[in-house]
Formats: C-alpha cells, structure tokens, sequence
C-alpha cells in the first residue's frame, strides 16, 4: 500500500464524485427539458443556449434562499436528515465498476475504487441506510405532512428492497459471486445477463423506481397530496441537498441496472475490433455511460408517463405481486442452475 | 354490440360501461403501460406548441380592444368633449374626468368648448368592452390593439391623458374599429337603444 496507490485511488474517487455531482446538476436541466417537450412545450431555454446554464440559476438561488428553520424542529437531526441523505446516495458509487482498468507504464490501474468483494451486499446495506436521511428529515421537521412522508417513505423502501434483493440473488445466483466487477466480467461481449434474466430485471427495475422515490412512487413526496412530504419544511440548500441526492440515486440506479443486467462497460464484438487494452477500456467507459444516460433517460419518461399509484395499490404491488415473482425467479433460477450442472 | 344499444338516451357516444374480469395480459399491465409510453415518447417529436413571447408575438385580430387611445381630430386638436358618456357607460367604472372651459388661446388644442381636463382610465377596472368607444359621441375613445402591459405598482395602472392621448405627429389608425358600418350603425336613430 504505497503512496502512489493512494493518491490514484484519492484522484479516481474525487473525479468520481465529481462526475455524479455535475451528473445530478444537469440531470435536473434535462429532465426539465424532456418535461417539456413530453408535454409539447420548450422546456427552459433562457439561461444559455439550451439553459445550460439553468442548473448553475437554480443551485444559486437554493443557495441565496432564506435558511428557514421550524422553531420546534429538533435542530441536529434536521441538519443530519439532508447530510445523510447525500451522503448515503454519494456512496453506492465507490462499487460499481465505471470501466476496466487502465495500464500505465505497466501498472494496472483499475476504474473501480473499491472492488470489495461483497459489492452486492454494500449496496444491499446501503440501500437499507437510504431511508434513515428521508426518516430524520421527516421527523426532525415536526411537521404533520412532513411525518406522513417520512412514514410513506420507510414503509415504501423497506417493502421494495426485499423484492429488490430477491431479484438480485438470482443473479448472485448464477454468476456465483457477490462481486460487482465479476459479475460484470461474466458478462463479457454480448452475453448480458437481461437474456437470462428478463423477469429479473422487470422486477428490478420497478423496485429501482420505487428506492429512489420517483414517479409513479413518489408517494413520499407527493406534492399534490401531502405539499412536499418529507421535505415540506426544508428551504435553501438543505431542501437542495435533498431534491439532488434524488437525482444522484437516479444516477446509481441506472448505473445498477447497466451493471447487473445490460453487461456495465462490455458491449458486442468489443474482442472483434482489434483494439489495445486501453482504448477498449475507454470505449467501454462510454459504452457505460450511453447505458446510464438511457436508463435515466427511461426514469423521466416513466415520470412524464405513469400518474402515481395510491398507497394501497403500491403496497399491494409490492408485496403481492413483486415479491411472490421474485420468489419464483429465483426458484426457476436455481432448477435451471441444477439442470445444468448435472447433464 | 348492435347500434340500437343507444336508443333511448341523449347521446349516441355513451359508453356501455362493464366490470368484466379483466384478462391475463389486461393484469400485468405491461402492455397497457408500453402503449402509454408509445404515446409519450411520439410527443418528443411533435411540434411545440410554444410561442416564444417576447422575440414572437401571436398574430391578434385587427379589431381587438387593448390600450385605449383618446384622438385628434384632423388639425390635431383634442376630439374629447368630457360629456361624461364614456364614464357612464363604463359598467365597472374604469373611467374619471374633470371637465374645463377652453380659454380662447386654446382653440388650437381643443375642438370643443369643453374639454377633459383630466381623463383617467383605470386598467386594472376596464374589462375591455369596448362599450366606451360605442358611447362616445365625438370619436374620441378608441381601443386599439396594443396590450397594456404589466408593471409592479397598482398606482401605475391608472392611465392619464400623458398616455392616453395620442401625439401630434404619431397618430393611431384606427380605420379597422370605425369602419362605415359602424359609423352609420351609430347614426341609426332606430338602434340608439344599443348605445
């Protein structure tokens, strides 16, 4: 563990983290986009050609915006709820593998910061803390609305992580291993796991719309019902911290999906194309990123699409409809795995 | 379903409602929510319906009753006599005047005896009727198409004869509101019960 080792692994994770958060900020300036052109209007296009300045307007704004506190507000948890929340969202993406690995002057530098080798559980964990930011937040605020949110939010993520997990083990299942960047490998060229998996990733996917509180499972938010949920009494850059982690878990869940299911950096015929190592990783990193910017592209057009489910409709979808086939996923799973290993 | 089913109601479009089970593929939902995806997706690509206002005006009829304007008569002196007839057919009494002798200096400013010292409109009370512009006697009120536009000050939308009254050399048309049609409808003794 030299102090070379560090500082790579210090530059990777801090480009990282850079990434996701400029990912976040324009994530917002598209969906506003494709909003509106969904709803056959421009969407904003002032600021800047395009408004691509609109992110940098709205993040000044939360931050010149009165910070406002609720006097009977409990003051150290409603300052934790949104740092958590951050926090939390910022972490999942230390697992994932963002391509191959780069060699340089014959040192292998791999694009993964931390390549433990129970990635799959770390997310599991971490999408298990999510709920706590959304929970103190809601409860810090002292607030009717705010509570009913955050009672929404932790009844919702708890139900739709047990099919979440469900759906994943098939997968743990048939690559054997916890390990993102294994699973990852097991995918090489075109062999992606959505052909063995499609029901899998169906349930997946459902559950990743429901983890990260968007349409049509923002009942925690729920403007139109409940004024904001959780966030009714945030102002200024804590209310900021909030609506970006929002966009962040968006991120980190498309970045999952492309992981676990559409083969993450792999892409087909990238053994055909005659390339060096390094090229093919780089390619694959934009191949990555094509993936992700589709299936965030997938999480606003569900939002435009879908109108939000009741609450007894969500909660019967979840443990009545999602979680049995999740069940039976991994039962005809684990009969094709034997059938397999024993012709 | 034979057509009679709508004999005996009012509408040939009513929909026989039923609650039959719904079938295996109307359970799973999918295909419902691809075609709801379909429809959305094919808006990506439609003509936007906006208009980007202050660079793009919408067209507007030539005969639309925006900002009122009190004219000149031919040698640029004032039409408005301060009868008062405006004000009284206002129905939400938008307008206020106080009406003065002409000196005879005056007479190159004024048409008539009497003139409106201060004629005030306010924008915010106007609906825009037009009925003032019917009631004048001497052609003097008009609604023009421009809008009147928004400001931050209630007190700013009480209009004076500053703005109202249009300048010497910068007159309105307003052929298209006064057409003879209208004139002589104005003229006809057996419709004054329309003014």
């Amino acid at each position: 563990m030299d102090g070379n080792y560090i500082l790579y692994k210090f530059i990777l994770a801090t480009i990282i983290l850079l990434i996701s958060l400029v990912v976040a900020m324009y994530s917002t300036l598209i969906e506003r986009k494709l909003a509106g052109f969904f709803q056959d209007r421009l969407g904003p296009n002032r600021a800047g050609i395009f408004g691509i300045f609109q992110p940098l307007a709205d993040g000044l704004k939360l931050f010149f915006k009165e910070e406002f506190m609720p006097g009977t507000a409990d003051k150290f948890l409603y300052i934790l709820g949104p740092s958590l929340t951050m926090m939390i969202a910022l972490l999942t993406s230390a697992v994932i593998p963002w391509g191959g690995s780069l060699i340089i002057n014959g040192v292998e530098y791999s694009l993964q910061v931390a390549d433990i080798n129970v990635g799959v559980l770390y997310v599991f964990a971490i999408l298990s803390i999510g709920v706590y930011g959304i929970m103190i937040g809601g409860w810090a605020s002292n607030n009717k609305y705010a509570l009913i949110g955050a009672v929404r939010a932790a009844s919702q993520m708890i139900s739709y992580e047990l099919a979440m997990s469900m759906a994943i083990i098939a997968i743990v299942m048939m690559g054997g291993t916890l390990s993102l960047s294994e699973i990852v490998e097991q995918q090489h060229g075109f062999n992606w796991n959505i052909w063995y998996q499609p029901l899998g990733f169906v349930l997946f996917i459902v559950c990743a719309f429901a983890e990260s509180n968007r349409s049509p499972f923002d009942l925690p938010e729920c403007e139109t019902e409940l004024i904001g949920g959780y966030h009714t009494e945030y102002s200024s850059m804590k209310l900021g911290f909030y609506l970006f982690a929002e966009y962040i878990n968006m991120f980190i869940s498309s970045a999952m999906i492309a992981t676990l299911y559409f083969g993450g950096y792999n892409f087909p015929f990238m053994d055909d194309l005659g390339l060096s190592h390094n090229a093919l990783t780089i390619i694959g990193s934009i191949v990555f990123f094509a993936k992700i910017s589709f299936f965030g592209f997938v999480f606003m057009w569900v939002r435009w699409t879908l109108p939000r489910f009741r609450y007894d409709q969500l909660m019967r979808l979840g443990w009545k409809t999602l979680l049995p086939l999740a069940l039976v996923n991994i039962i005809i799973t684990g009969f094709v795995i034997m059938l397999k290993n024993h012709s | 379903m034979p057509d009679n089913q709508h004999i005996g109601q009012l509408t040939s479009r009513s929909k026989i409602v039923s609650d039959k089970k719904m079938t295996f593929m109307e359970r799973i939902y999918l295909p419902a929510l691809m075609k709801g995806f379909g429809i959305t997706f094919s808006h990506l690509f439609k003509k936007k319906a906006t208009i980007q206002y202050p660079e793009v005006k919408r067209p507007i009829a030539e005969i639309y009753r925006g900002k009122h304007v009190l004219k000149r008569d031919d040698q640029g002196r004032e039409r408005c006599t301060a009868c008062g007839l405006c004000a009284l057919a206002c129905p939400s009494e938008a307008i206020t005047m106080v009406a003065a002798e002409r000196k005879e200096d005056e007479k190159h400013l004024y048409r008539e005896e009497k003139y409106a010292a201060i004629y005030e409109i306010n924008m915010l009370r106007c609906i825009f009727c037009g009925l003032c512009e019917e009631a004048c006697p001497k052609e003097a009120i008009f609604l023009t198409n421009e809008i009147v536009p928004s400001d931050y000050k209630r007190t700013n939308f009480i209009y004076g004869k500053d703005i109202l009254v249009e300048s010497v050399d910068k007159r309105v048309d307003i052929s298209k509101r006064q057409t003879p049609a209208v004139l002589n409808f104005k003229k006809d003794k057996n419709q004054s019960h329309n003014i």
